[in-house]
């Protein structure tokens, strides 16, 4: 484990990142406004004092409701961030405002009918919906049982909530409960672990914990190295310092329109750091 | 009203894996050949480049090259006396959409199928005696045998640059390959990929516990290629993204990398994207295919008439079509007759977690890397006392380590909290599964027809599937899975966590995209929809393509043997050419 | 069955001359010629790679229009089919050999050299005469020509005139007769209808040619074309001729892979020539000189580990880490004349706008790199090919951020 974490390069500060000349450029290019926010999404990272975006889908009700739920599924501890940190609440609203959240591609004809396990989802609301109606319903229960809505709850109290949903213990009226807690939770993962390009696993938040080192092409060198740990940086399908790209129609839309670009940063600071931190070449393998 | 278009010589629905091949070998014998695609088209360039395909959100989990089941889907249910209902998102299977169907998303994992297999149920009755093979279970020989098939097995190898090790050339059998495998006449065209850590720990496990096992055929290139149609191919670098996505350099076989750069310059040979066929056209007689018809992304009709219609799409469209179009009897299974939609399989899996000792690097991958046993699979060992016929292979896959889906956590791990972030931290690295792959015999209430209810984008009825696995299966799976944690014992290791199939089939979990039969190929048009050719018993200018044709279901992967089909029905097709006549009398 | 056996009915109508099934010739009856002159003549219009330029995107064959970007502006390709009134089916063959060979079109008027009439002008009244020949059996197309854009003073014809005067040496191609028959045969290819030193030689100001360092490497509209003399780091000292051979009939060989404007010239010319003048144009390339090798200063350290990250982020995945490429498949970028060439815009055009290899019937592949201009910034691709020209014992010049702007701007003012 120690020799893993050892390759692991601390993160630019996000001082550094932020005053990269070429990133003003690129704000000159997009809409002034999408522009804007996407400085704030990029330079705030690393933190609770990360201020998020105005939410595209979501209320600022329902925001704080998932901030409060993500909060508690993946908690920011000794290991490193949380999936607040990592802007997994950004990422679900970017993807409910997008084709997942109007189930866009989905068989959305009726008869309704309640199925089987076996066969899959039959509810006739879009995940966007769910979410909606989900919360809506959760923190009724909430201030009817605890007095207080989800997510002004103390964090042990957020815990038997969502195991209680998990279970299929609260009645969500025509979501059950676990259909719920699925969705929240399969998107809170997604948005942990997905590219940092759709607005989570923020500072690679999430590969940095699982040793995951992205998307990179080639590894012929390295896959008989049995037993050795992967030294490379972090690398995003935006480079190593991705913009967080918030998307109208994610994920089709990525690379059009504005806020949707690639990282403009430099790659050499990331890389000096990680120089000098080994006091050798970055890279193990290949010759300059 | 539809637009009625000049007439080509063959129409091939759907523009995947098996049109290409029929595509590429009808035009060099002359014939002028359009295929229509429901889906768009694309290209390694831009679509799967580097710089965007290893999107496992994009791909994998939002599916976004798949069929979208607004268009088209199924419904499903496990028992005749239950209510279908649509299958609203894709899970246990992923029918792809647009050009190369399939053949871009899959892994690689090419294999023949042994020679048993095609001669299933005799071959089981004369082992086992008559009564091995239970009431219900209505598996049937192919009407080929492996020796008929070997040669276009070999061809569609030598087209896709197979990685592999032989077993068993012309009946020698060669060290480190599968000693169970049907002998063949010549070594694969490159040699197997590399190993990495998983397969390395899963070989000597293996070996220990007193299997055979060798590294699995794969359709990643180990070395560059040039392939039988001096189509040149990269060469894998195991970025970890085959399955469920399109290969940027070059290096995993479909239509794309193997075929279309020849095809696409011949002058007889055109096709047309996004257009979805709705109906096969026969002529009065009902025993002649005049054409199909064809919808456009506007919704405009076509009727494109053709001498020979070759339905070249996913296994269900291709029966959904024969119904809906009414070719051939439906299947009734009161009655046990007719035979569209008859003798539906799948895939039957189960996988056994493995927290090993050293770091295993699993995102170094391709989608046919693995180490694979062959012991249990077919009828290579005695079913004496067993409880159930056929069986499956035991591989170590280590198609990719993508962090939101291909996670093998240890048993007891918490859903989610602090105990699930520390479970992937301390982990990830470390894991890696095992999976027993085996196949799905045929029984009479397995089968599709149409939906009473539920209608697809164009008005169509859906396709219903009716279909669950038996007890068979069951005994088969666990005896699989039990033999799989006994390697995985072997493999130094923080902990195992077997996971056997349970329950009833569900359409929801991922399984595999290996849905065959429903047009089954036969001796016997009173058990199949083709004959041993692959051509219509009732409309000899009509043929069918795919895993739609196989009776039931072998413990392998079909891609391999859904291509040697193909190039053995372009054989027959171009007899057919020369004298347009049943290629064998009913 | 109604099977057409379109191969089959190609083949027959090949074996009983294709002369009658497909040729028309559209000329008067007096300027009628053999078969063999217009198959001669169809062969060097292959080799001086005229369809490509008199043709416009999407247009009809030889009816011209294809814009010429110039330093001085945009000039058009003419029509060049036998239409009377907006081609050239009025014009005698002297007409036709005056513009080959001095420039000057039927009526005087002088053409711009974007014309590459400075290197037909070496080519024999024979073979001028054959080219006529088989345009004659192009079908006419009515298209007016349309007038260039140019500023002043390039706009005033008299100045052409003058440019004549001053660069052009009109002559056919003289035989050396030390040489052997293959090299001069290859020097009157290269030098006369294949026009290679139109992109591949240096210019001055006024566009002429640099005819004291021939093919030593020159702009090709927003590219630089290769040094294709000596030098073993950036000119063809390092392949053979066989190589050379391969290269031009296929688009590639082990050392590289036709891009840019290249792919064009090998898909509509190159790929067309008998084994044997390419061998010629191989034995005459092969005995150019190069240019001296300059000693470009190390690149900074800085700018090299940026690099290197890119590569292994972008490159690494088809070009291999150490630069080698895929025998067959991917180019090398290692020791490639190509990547270390004096100019880098061949390299940077490749990594902004992607590339497709040329799909020939040998190599029918046409395997493809993805655009990275999309991805990757103006210091990033600086850096990135700065890396790539020094990496694994290459040797050139520092790429800067303002080469790349400057390409790239040029592209997507070309695309408008």
């Amino acid at each position: 484990m120690d020799e893993r974490r050892q390759t692991l390069p601390d993160p630019i500060p996000a001082t550094e990142a932020c005053d990269s000349p070429s990133r003003r450029s690129f704000i000159v290019g997009g809409a002034v406004l999408v522009s804007s926010s996407l400085l704030l999404a990029g330079c705030g990272g690393g933190g609770s004092t990360r201020q998020p975006v105005a939410p595209r889908y979501f209320s600022r009700d329902e925001r704080e409701f998932v901030r409060a739920a993500i909060d508690r599924l993946i908690p920011k501890d000794a290991l490193g961030p949380g999936a607040v940190e990592a802007g997994v609440d950004e990422f679900i609203d970017a993807q409910l405002a997008g084709p997942f959240g109007q189930a866009s591609g989905i068989y959305m004809r009726g008869p309704f009918r309640l199925g089987t396990t076996e066969q899959g989802y039959q509810l006739p609301f879009t995940p966007a919906q769910v979410y909606r109606l989900g919360i809506q319903r959760v923190d009724e229960h909430c201030t009817k049982s605890l007095g207080n809505v989800f997510a002004q709850l103390k964090p042990d109290q957020r815990d038997k909530i969502l195991h209680d949903l998990q279970d299929g213990k609260i009645d969500l009226g025509e979501i059950p409960s676990a259909n719920f807690f699925n969705l929240l939770w399969g998107n809170t993962r997604e948005g942990f672990l997905a590219d940092p390009i759709y607005g989570g696993n923020r500072d690679f938040a999430g590969w940095k914990l699982i040793g995951y080192p992205g998307p990179r092409y080639n590894y012929i060198n390295e896959i008989e190295h049995f037993g050795k740990p992967y030294k490379a940086p972090f690398v995003s399908l935006g480079g190593e310092h991705p913009v967080m790209c918030r998307l109208s129609d994610a994920p089709t839309g990525r690379f059009h329109g504005p806020g949707c670009e690639y990282a403009r940063y430099p790659a050499r600071s990331h890389f000096a750091a990680l120089a000098g931190k080994n006091g050798s070449k970055a890279w193990p393998a290949g010759s300059l | 009203m539809a637009k009625k278009l000049p007439e080509v010589d063959v129409v091939l629905v759907g523009f995947g894996w098996t049109a290409s091949i029929i595509a590429q070998e009808l035009t060099d014998a002359g014939a002028s050949v359009l295929a229509l695609e429901r889906g768009g088209w694309r290209d390694t360039v831009p679509d799967f480049s580097v710089t965007q395909i290893q999107d496992e959100l994009r791909y994998a989990v939002r599916k976004e090259i798949f069929e979208q089941t607004r268009r088209e889907t199924l419904t499903f249910r496990n028992k005749p006396e239950q209510l279908a209902l649509p299958m609203r998102e894709l899970g246990s299977f992923l029918p792809a959409s647009g050009v190369g169907g399939a053949g871009v998303h899959w892994n690689g994992q090419n294999w023949r199928f042994l020679p048993t297999d095609f001669v299933l149920r005799s071959h089981n009755q004369q082992r086992y005696g008559k009564k091995a093979v239970p009431d219900g279970m209505t598996i049937q020989d192919w009407g080929i045998t492996y020796e008929q098939l070997e040669p276009y097995y070999d061809k569609f190898e030598y087209l896709c640059g197979i990685s592999g090790q032989a077993g068993n050339i012309q009946g020698k059998l060669q060290p480190g390959g599968n000693p169970f495998e049907g002998p063949r006449a010549r070594g694969y065209p490159l040699p197997p990929l590399k190993r990495c850590a998983a397969t390395v720990l899963f070989d000597k496990a293996a070996r220990e516990v007193g299997l055979h096992p060798f590294p699995a055929p794969a359709a990643n290139t180990s070395k560059p290629y040039l392939n039988s149609l001096g189509v040149q191919m990269g060469q894998c670098t195991y970025c970890g993204y085959c399955e469920w996505f399109g290969c940027a350099n070059y290096s995993k076989a479909s239509p794309q990398t193997t075929i279309l750069p020849v095809l696409l310059k011949k002058d007889n040979f055109s096709f047309r994207t996004h257009s979805s066929v709705v109906r096969i056209l026969t002529d009065s007689s009902g025993r002649r295919a005049t054409g199909v018809v064809y919808v456009d992304q506007n919704g405009r009709e076509y009727i494109q008439p053709a001498q020979m219609v070759v339905l070249c799409a996913f296994a269900h469209h291709n029966v959904h079509l024969l119904l809906v179009s009414k070719i051939g009897a439906p299947y009734d299974p009161k009655t046990g007759a007719g035979v569209v939609g008859r003798n539906y399989a799948y895939q039957v899996s189960s996988s056994v977690n493995v927290t090993c000792k050293e770091i295993l690097n699993p995102f170094m991958g391709a989608g046919a890397l693995g180490q694979v046993v062959d012991d249990f699979n077919g009828d290579n060992f005695d079913h004496a006392g067993k409880g159930f016929l056929g069986g499956g292979y035991i591989a170590l896959w280590n198609t990719g380590g993508r962090p939101i889906l291909q996670e093998y956590l240890p048993k007891g791990t918490p859903k989610w909290g602090a105990g699930w972030k520390k479970a992937l931290h301390e982990d990830y690295l470390y894991s890696t599964h095992m999976q027993c792959h085996g196949g799905v015999m045929s029984y009479r209430d397995n089968y599709l027809d149409l939906d009473p209810t539920y209608k697809d984008a164009y008005g169509n009825p859906l396709l219903r599937l009716t279909f669950d696995f038996h007890h068979n299966e069951n005994a088969m799976s666990k005896f699989l899975t039990d033999r799989a944690t006994e390697i995985a014992k072997a493999i130094p290791n923080r902990g195992i966590n077997p996971k056997p199939r349970e329950g009833d089939y569900s359409i929801v979990p991922y399984q595999t995209t290996h849905n065959t039969g429903g047009a089954a190929m036969g001796a016997d048009p009173h058990t199949s929809f083709v004959n041993p050719f692959l051509q219509s018993w009732d409309v000899p200018n009509l043929w069918v393509m795919g895993s739609s044709v196989f009776p039931q279901n072998a413990g392998y992967n079909p891609t391999g043997t859904v291509g040697a089909l193909a190039f053995w029905a372009a054989d027959a097709m171009k007899r057919y050419i020369r004298n347009p006549q049943p290629l064998v009398q009913a | 069955m109604k099977i057409r056996w379109l191969i089959a009915v190609a083949l027959a109508l090949a074996a009983t001359g294709l002369a009658i099934a497909a040729v028309q010739v559209y000329a008067p009856k007096h300027r009628r010629q053999t078969w063999t002159t217009i198959q001669h003549g169809r062969y060097l219009v292959h080799a001086g790679d005229c369809k490509a330029c008199h043709t416009a995107q999407g247009g009809k064959p030889f009816a011209g229009g294809r814009p010429v970007p110039t330093p001085f502006g945009v000039v058009y390709s003419t029509n060049i089919t036998p239409d009377p009134e907006t081609g050239i089916g009025e014009w005698s063959e002297r007409d036709f050999y005056r513009a080959m060979h001095f420039g000057i079109a039927r009526g005087g008027k002088h053409l711009y050299p974007a014309f590459p009439y400075p290197w037909y002008t070496r080519m024999t009244r024979g073979d001028v005469d054959a080219i006529r020949a088989y345009l004659d059996t192009v079908k006419p197309v009515r298209e007016r020509n349309r007038s260039p854009q140019l500023g002043w003073p390039f706009s005033m014809r008299s100045m052409l005139k003058m440019w004549d005067t001053l660069y052009l040496h009109p002559g056919q191609y003289q035989p050396d007769p030390k040489r052997s028959t293959a090299w001069n045969r290859g020097a009157y290819l290269v030098n006369g209808p294949g026009h290679c030193g139109a992109c591949h030689s240096g210019k001055n100001l006024l566009g002429a040619p640099d005819r004291d360092h021939p093919m030593q490497g020159g702009m090709a509209e927003h590219v630089f074309a290769p040094n294709l003399g000596a030098g073993k780091r950036d000119g063809l000292g390092g392949w053979s001729k066989q190589e050379i051979v391969e290269y031009l009939a296929t688009g590639s060989n082990a050392h590289a892979t036709a891009g840019g404007p290249m792919a064009e010239v090998v898909t509509a010319s190159t790929q067309y020539l008998k084994q044997r003048d390419l061998e010629a144009i191989a034995t005459y390339l092969k005995t150019l000189d190069g240019p001296r090798p300059g000693e470009p200063g190390k690149p900074n350290n800085d700018t090299m580990q940026q690099g290197r990250a890119l590569y292994v982020d972008d490159c690494a995945g088809c070009h291999m880490d150490n630069g080698t490429g895929l025998p067959n498949a991917f180019p090398p970028l290692r020791a490639s004349s190509a990547v270390q060439a004096a100019k880098p815009q061949l390299l940077l055009a490749v990594i902004l706008e992607g590339a497709r290899s040329p799909a020939t019937p040998t190599k029918p592949t046409g395997l493809t790199m993805p655009a990275f201009g999309s991805k990757l910034d103006d210091a990033e691709i600086a850096a990135l090919t700065t890396y790539i020209r020094n990496a694994w014992g290459n040797r050139a010049g520092e790429v800067s951020k303002g080469d790349v702007s400057k390409l790239r701007s040029a592209f997507a003012n070309a695309s408008h």
